[in-house]
């Protein structure tokens, strides 16, 4: 990809919110989704004691990841199961596109992996002669408009029900004009049937991987997951290895938190627990590592890999809801994307710890209790230490350090300050300073505290 | 050295000091009454449910829900006659006209209207979401309070397959309008037997 045409998160949040009916509508739907969470939260009684329950437990699977990996592996392999693994995203990418070419298959049906996303598989594989069709709905719709999703449950939240429109008329050849979301998920509905009817190799991700029992479980409300896996020759399976707990009993802790932290659902349509290829069936799974072990020994920010992508924390952001997910320029979008992505490539998303005001939103929300506003504002300090702060602020925050150090410098410039407000406001109240932007300045005082407390001394 | 081994030994030399798992991790859900909780929350998530006495209510309500439909399949014997198709087929695929499928739920949860089932009740696993409708039939005995209560009953790799079911399939992806019946059954009725 052209580094010139990645605007960094600030400038994106500009363009996006040069539609504002379409920002207002944005925020508003996707505060509505929190909401739909708060009423399921508040349903359960012990939801605070479900949520420290399960941050232990991803704990004690931060700890202890080298045996349950192996335990996980020797068990699938006992049930069937073959076993890749995978240090990067091109070694994903490889050993996904060497199981398409064994099974002498061409195209492929894919259901929701943000895995994926993140190793850029489809662009690999279109690029190697396959063909991917994404069988979400929301990813079949942003994949048709050449987009990557805009955010992690809900992949095409950032169109319109006419912009779908649009779309479905040029590609599966829905009525010009129409809008309703029946008469377009039907025409998609028909267009994916024939899809998971005739593709041989179905691709999935992983919510959870049962170290005790060698199983994985996936979740979808649309059901695609489920047919394009059982009704294929082969299933592939892709998951970062972080998604493993020990026991199945586990899972009563995490289904009960998913769901209704992401949706507001008390549980997804499907939670699917494959043990075994059925009958003449082949199964794979891909364990991808692409930075994850990397993250598991940096003290500040392993416990991101606690994520289990439910996407609470983009739904309740100030600054998500109102820049909007392409603003993010990484997989992953929002406060956890913000966490995950200076680990794969620090220079590249330098921006986005700083796409926070670190209210705390985020954390509080976070179903397995990410610190994740904490490891915001510490990337911070990582990122200005290692020296990829952005430019304006490194400058900025020198100039600053220079003044606040000499009691001289800081009464001049004062002074200076309090001068230029009052006499000449438009050297600051310009579009220039990115201060003013949206913001007015504050009247200058007449006098310093310090003035004003030598003067009083004196009488 | 193998990416396996690689990945294992920076994972090994990366991940820090033990921590126990949780001696709490299983809570307990009260309701007054199961078997309505069940049911408020099926009906919350776009199912339907009856309760009903008998395999002969259940018929009769069949009769009424889907009449003159064709490919039918069931599972249950005591319903053998309302099915004009099988759901015993060696080629999934061969599933792919499936109208109605009868099915039974050996274990539900009440806090999520969840059902489970596995191969034991299917004999291809794709039948409860290739079907354009779905019926479950449950059992008001085998209602449990919460999920943590369905997992100490379960053993998930008895077979090679189980999942639990919540409602028909559905999406909110365009405009967060939702709209049931997206890639699974477009409906789903459940019969609650004693």
């Amino acid at each position: 990809m052209n580094k010139q045409l990645i605007l960094d998160h600030a400038d994106a949040a500009v363009e996006f919110n040069k539609n504002e009916a379409k920002v207002d509508w944005h925020d508003e739907t996707l505060w509505f989704v929190r909401t739909k969470r708060d009423r399921a939260v508040a349903q359960i009684p012990e939801w605070e004691q479900l949520r420290e329950a399960a941050s232990q437990i991803k704990n004690h699977v931060l700890s202890n990841m080298h045996d349950l990996l192996i335990q996980f592996e020797e068990n699938a392999i006992r049930n069937g199961i073959k076993i890749h693994w995978a240090a990067d995203g091109d070694e994903h990418n490889a050993i996904v596109l060497d199981i398409i070419k064994q099974a002498g298959a061409t195209r492929m049906v894919k259901s929701k992996s943000m895995l994926t996303e993140e190793c850029h598989l489809n662009k690999y594989l279109i690029d190697n002669g396959i063909e991917v069709i994404d069988s979400d709905l929301g990813e079949r719709i942003v994949q048709m408009r050449n987009e990557p999703p805009s955010h992690i449950v809900l992949p095409a939240i950032h169109l319109t029900k006419a912009e779908v429109g649009e779309t479905f008329h040029e590609h599966l050849g829905t009525d010009k004009g129409a809008t309703d979301p029946q008469y377009l998920t039907e025409a998609a509905r028909q267009h994916l049937r024939e899809t998971f009817l005739t593709r041989k190799v179905a691709l999935t991700g992983v919510n959870f991987a049962i170290a005790e029992t060698g199983g994985f479980v996936v979740c979808t409300n649309e059901g695609n997951a489920d047919m394009g896996a059982h009704l294929a020759d082969v299933h592939i399976a892709a998951m970062g290895f972080e998604k493993i707990i020990p026991r199945a009993e586990h899972l009563g802790v995490f289904l009960r938190l998913l769901a209704r932290s992401a949706t507001g659902q008390p549980i997804t349509t499907f939670s699917s627990h494959f043990h075994r290829p059925r009958p003449g069936q082949e199964m794979h799974i891909v364990i991808v590592d692409n930075g994850r072990s990397r993250q598991l020994g940096r003290p500040d920010f392993r416990n991101s890999l606690k994520c289990i992508r439910c996407a609470a924390c983009l739904n309740t952001c100030p600054v998500y809801r109102r820049s909007g997910g392409f603003s993010y320029h990484s997989a992953v979008a929002g406060p956890i994307g913000s966490i995950l992505a200076p680990n794969l490539d620090m220079k590249k998303n330098a921006d986005l710890p700083f796409a926070s005001t670190l209210c705390g939103s985020c954390s509080n929300v976070c179903p397995v209790k990410i610190d994740i506003h904490d490891q915001l504002y510490k990337w911070r300090q990582v990122l200005m230490r290692e020296g990829y702060g952005p430019g304006s602020k490194t400058v900025a925050m020198k100039a600053m350090a220079t003044v606040l150090e000499s009691p001289r410098l800081y009464r001049m410039a004062g002074k200076v300050g309090r001068g230029v407000l009052r006499f000449a406001p438009i050297t600051v109240e310009n579009g220039l300073n990115p201060w003013y932007n949206q913001r007015e300045m504050p009247e200058p005082p007449a006098e310093s505290f310090h003035d004003w407390y030598v003067n009083h001394k004196k009488a | 050295m193998t990416t396996r081994d690689q990945m294992l030994a920076s994972i090994k030399a990366n991940q820090p000091a033990m921590r126990p798992i949780p001696a709490q991790f299983t809570f307990t859900s009260v309701y007054p009454d199961l078997t309505q909780q069940f049911i408020d929350i099926l009906t919350f998530v776009g199912g339907a449910a009856l309760i009903v006495p008998d395999f002969a209510a259940i018929r009769a309500s069949l009769q009424t829900q889907f009449p003159n439909m064709t490919s039918v399949a069931t599972t249950c014997d005591e319903l053998a006659d309302l099915a004009d198709v099988t759901m015993n087929v060696s080629d999934p695929h061969e599933l792919s006209g499936l109208n109605l499928a009868i099915i039974e739920g050996p274990l539900a949860v009440a806090e999520n209207a969840a059902i489970w089932v596995d191969e034991r009740q299917l004999p291809q696993r794709v039948a409860p979401m290739i079907t354009q409708y779905l019926v479950i039939i449950i059992r008001q005995s085998t209602i449990v309070p919460n999920m943590h209560d369905a997992y100490k009953l379960l053993k998930v790799d008895e077979t090679g397959f189980g999942t639990f079911i919540c409602g028909p399939s559905k999406t909110a992806d365009i405009e967060q309008s939702l709209v049931i019946g997206a890639h699974g059954a477009r409906s789903l009725m459940v019969y609650i037997l004693p």
